[in-house]
């Protein structure tokens, strides 16, 4: 279990929802569990083959799940999921 | 709609020329009302591409978009979009620009040729991901 905070620019496909608490043994099934209860979501954070978006960074207690265990990354009650995006663009 | 003052698009048009023949980038912070965005303070962060990607490129690390975030928190803000700009190149949007945003935001980009900035545009993206969109601009 943990609360996902959504950023503003999500927040259209949350029913305006800015922070949800979600089941889940780990990242990925609270993200599983987001994309589940918000259907709308899932193509701004996954891709059509359904790997999650270069520019999608997910963060647990203010740090990037990329430094801690990835998506298999236990969660817990009381935990913080920042869903962050990096922006990228240009020519 | 998005609104940003002259002193705004002067200070972002300044970055781009400074910044050429490189691409810059920064934050658009402010308010959204009523579906309308208002920029209340425009936020330049050094483009992170490497060196030799820069002409064509920016990227501003998620690092600093959180930080960026929890500052917006703490003074009531939200962030409202981005800015960068196209070097040499019109302010039309790119592929790989509408492959990498998030609609709802703001999305300026400023053509600048000869480190003189020509033109600008604002842009969202689509809900379904497969277009920009031009944004009104009031001043």
């Amino acid at each position: 279990m943990a609360v996902v905070y959504i950023p503003t620019a999500l927040r259209l496909f949350t029913d305006g929802t800015s922070e949800v608490i979600l089941e889940g043994e780990n990242v990925a099934e609270v993200i599983t569990s987001l994309v589940s209860t918000y259907g709308d979501l899932k193509t701004h954070l996954f891709t059509n083959d359904g790997k999650l978006r270069s520019f999608v960074n997910i963060y647990l207690n203010e740090e990037d799940i990329r430094h801690l265990d990835g998506l298999n990354t236990k969660t817990s009650a009381n935990d913080k999921i920042l869903l962050v995006p990096s922006i990228a663009g240009g020519i | 709609m998005i609104e940003i003052n002259s002193n705004q698009l002067e200070q972002i048009k300044e970055h781009a020329q400074r910044d050429y023949p490189y691409e810059c980038c920064g934050i658009l912070l402010g308010k959204f009302k009523d579906g309308e965005k208002t920029v209340t303070q425009v936020l330049e962060i050094s483009n992170e591409k490497e060196e030799e990607n820069r002409h064509n490129r920016y990227l501003i690390p998620s690092k600093k978009i959180l930080e960026t975030e929890l500052y917006a928190i703490k003074n009531g803000l939200d962030i409202v979009g981005f800015y960068h700009s196209h070097p040499d190149h019109s302010a039309t949007p790119s592929a790989f620009d509408v492959e990498h945003a998030l609609p709802v935001y703001s999305y300026l980009i400023v053509s600048v040729y000869d480190r003189k900035v020509v033109d600008f545009t604002v842009s969202v993206l689509s809900n379904d991901r497969e277009k920009f969109e031009k944004e009104i601009v009031k001043g």
